[in-house]
């Protein structure tokens, strides 16, 4: 009998991904993204001048990523202030975008990306950053490729995509951020706490890679639905 | 980042000579469209469009302890987050002081019309009753924030479940033991003045030409039940008579948006 998941997928299976750009009028660039139960809204303001002046780099823009959670995002009331998680994504997810944007054409310049996570189950961090290079894309920014996230992990002794806050709180459960281009397959983003044997690790990636190239496609075909719209 | 000296100077223009985007009346509200029920983990929560102007909302309910002065009574709190994804004026940081005035005057409206009866959140007195926590994000600005703002907390109110407890007073996750009863439902109305002109619900253009502002909230009953004027410039007591009027005709056309959620 072929084991499922609690939630009736299988072992590499992903929950259901929508994307839909440019949601947001003012901003430059945007994008709404449901992961699951996951829901969330990306904005892209800039490139712009860089203040206060002394943080700007002369030789290349910089990207200044800020990941926020809404308090009733999660079961328990969280305090709207950013906590040392939402600091702590928000500096690795920035930075995984970093290396896709070709800042050295911004230089002295910041690009603005603001993610508001709505509802969660797990997963915000990489559905974040997904959500955030379609809207960088949205916004006309150059990039060498987008950026495509997944989770890969274990529980209950399986190795499996996507995990979900049920299974995050297996008792052997690891979870594990990954990001890459999906063109060089280049990883951008790894973050992952458990206890993983190297056959595991290996059979974790190897998902991670094959589950980046379909949501690549979603990306994908989420910004030409945008295109095909304006022609329309 | 758009200009909006030139902007002010063309709105005043337009609204001397009666002329407001989309032919809308001086009294008249852009198109307002609410979804409820669509976040998993808010004990309610609402999407709202004012136009463009664009609101999530969502509620958690916690047990606390009582104020002294009340020790029979729950409560609410009203936040209002600018989030920076809504404009490019708005930034990531400390409440500022419009977020701080907007969030006061949408609970101020909501607290006195006695939306919520306070007594029926209590559990035990002195020690243990309900609050209800209403955040409020702005994620696209487009003009009048007050009103789409409390249209958003209303929306999500008036759709939240409070949540099951066991004997030691623990939420039961995911499970409900009824609705948040709703008592009053309270509308909140802004006007602006720009060149004399006083016009009801201002867009962005209109936000920024405006001389004087007035948030007006009306009770069940047609009272006043709360007041707001900003920005420097004034009203006449004709005016605010005019607005009161208004106010008070509109009344029923935006109670019956809320009736039916």
């Amino acid at each position: 009998m072929v084991k499922k998941r609690v939630d009736g997928r299988e072992m590499n299976e992903l929950r259901p991904i929508k994307i839909v750009p440019s949601v947001i009028e003012r901003a430059d660039g945007s994008a709404y993204l449901e992961w699951g139960q996951n829901k969330m809204i990306v904005a892209v303001y800039g490139p712009k001048e860089m203040l206060p002046k002394h943080l700007a780099d002369s030789q290349r823009g910089k990207i200044n990523f800020i990941y926020r959670m809404a308090p009733f995002s999660v079961p328990e009331r969280k305090n709207p202030k950013p906590g040392r998680r939402d600091i702590e994504i928000s500096k690795v997810v920035g930075e995984a975008l970093s290396h896709a944007v070709l800042l050295e054409e911004f230089p002295g310049m910041v690009i603005d990306v603001y993610v508001q996570i709505l509802d969660s189950n797990a997963g915000t961090r990489v559905a974040a950053l997904t959500a955030s290079s379609v809207a960088l894309a949205d916004a006309g920014i150059p990039m060498k490729d987008l950026v495509t996230a997944v989770a890969v992990g274990k529980a209950n002794g399986n190795i499996i995509a996507d995990l979900n806050k049920y299974e995050e709180d297996a008792e052997d459960a690891v979870d594990m951020a990954f990001a890459m281009l999906p063109g060089s397959e280049e990883i951008v983003l790894l973050q992952a706490d458990g206890i993983l044997s190297e056959d595991e690790f290996d059979k974790a990636i190897k998902i991670a890679k094959e589950k980046c190239q379909e949501v690549k496609k979603l990306q994908i075909e989420a910004l030409k639905s945008k295109f095909k719209a304006l022609k329309e | 980042m758009i200009d909006y000296s030139y902007d002010i100077e063309m709105v005043k223009g337009r609204i001397e000579k009666g002329i407001r985007t989309n032919n809308r009346k001086d009294d008249e509200y852009r198109e307002i469209k609410i979804e409820t029920g669509i976040l998993k983990n808010a004990a309610g929560s609402a999407k709202v469009t004012l136009g463009k102007t664009m609101i999530y909302a969502g509620t958690k309910l916690e047990i606390g302890t009582p104020y002294p002065d009340t020790p029979e009574e729950g409560g609410i709190t009203v936040g209002v987050e600018l989030s920076p994804i809504g404009a490019p004026e708005f930034y990531a940081g400390p409440p500022s002081e419009t977020s701080i005035e907007l969030s006061r005057v949408v609970d101020r409206g909501i607290r006195e019309a006695k939306t919520i009866d306070f007594k029926k959140l209590l559990l035990v007195p002195k020690e243990k009753a309900w609050f209800v926590y209403v955040d409020i994000y702005v994620m696209n600005h487009d003009g009048n924030l007050f009103d789409a703002c409390q249209i958003a907390a209303m929306a999500a109110l008036k759709t939240t479940k409070i949540p099951k407890i066991d004997e030691d007073f623990n939420q039961i996750k995911g499970e409900y033991a009824g609705n948040l009863k709703l008592e009053k439902l309270p509308v909140l109305n802004t006007y602006s003045k720009i060149s004399n002109k006083i016009i009801l619900d201002p867009d962005l253009n209109e936000d920024y030409a405006t001389e004087a502002r007035l948030s007006i909230a009306i009770d069940d009953n047609l009272n006043i039940c709360a007041l707001q004027k900003g920005e420097k410039g004034f009203f006449t007591q004709e005016e605010l008579k005019e607005i009161i009027k208004t106010s008070k005709k509109k009344y029923k056309e935006m109670r019956k948006i809320f009736e039916k959620l």
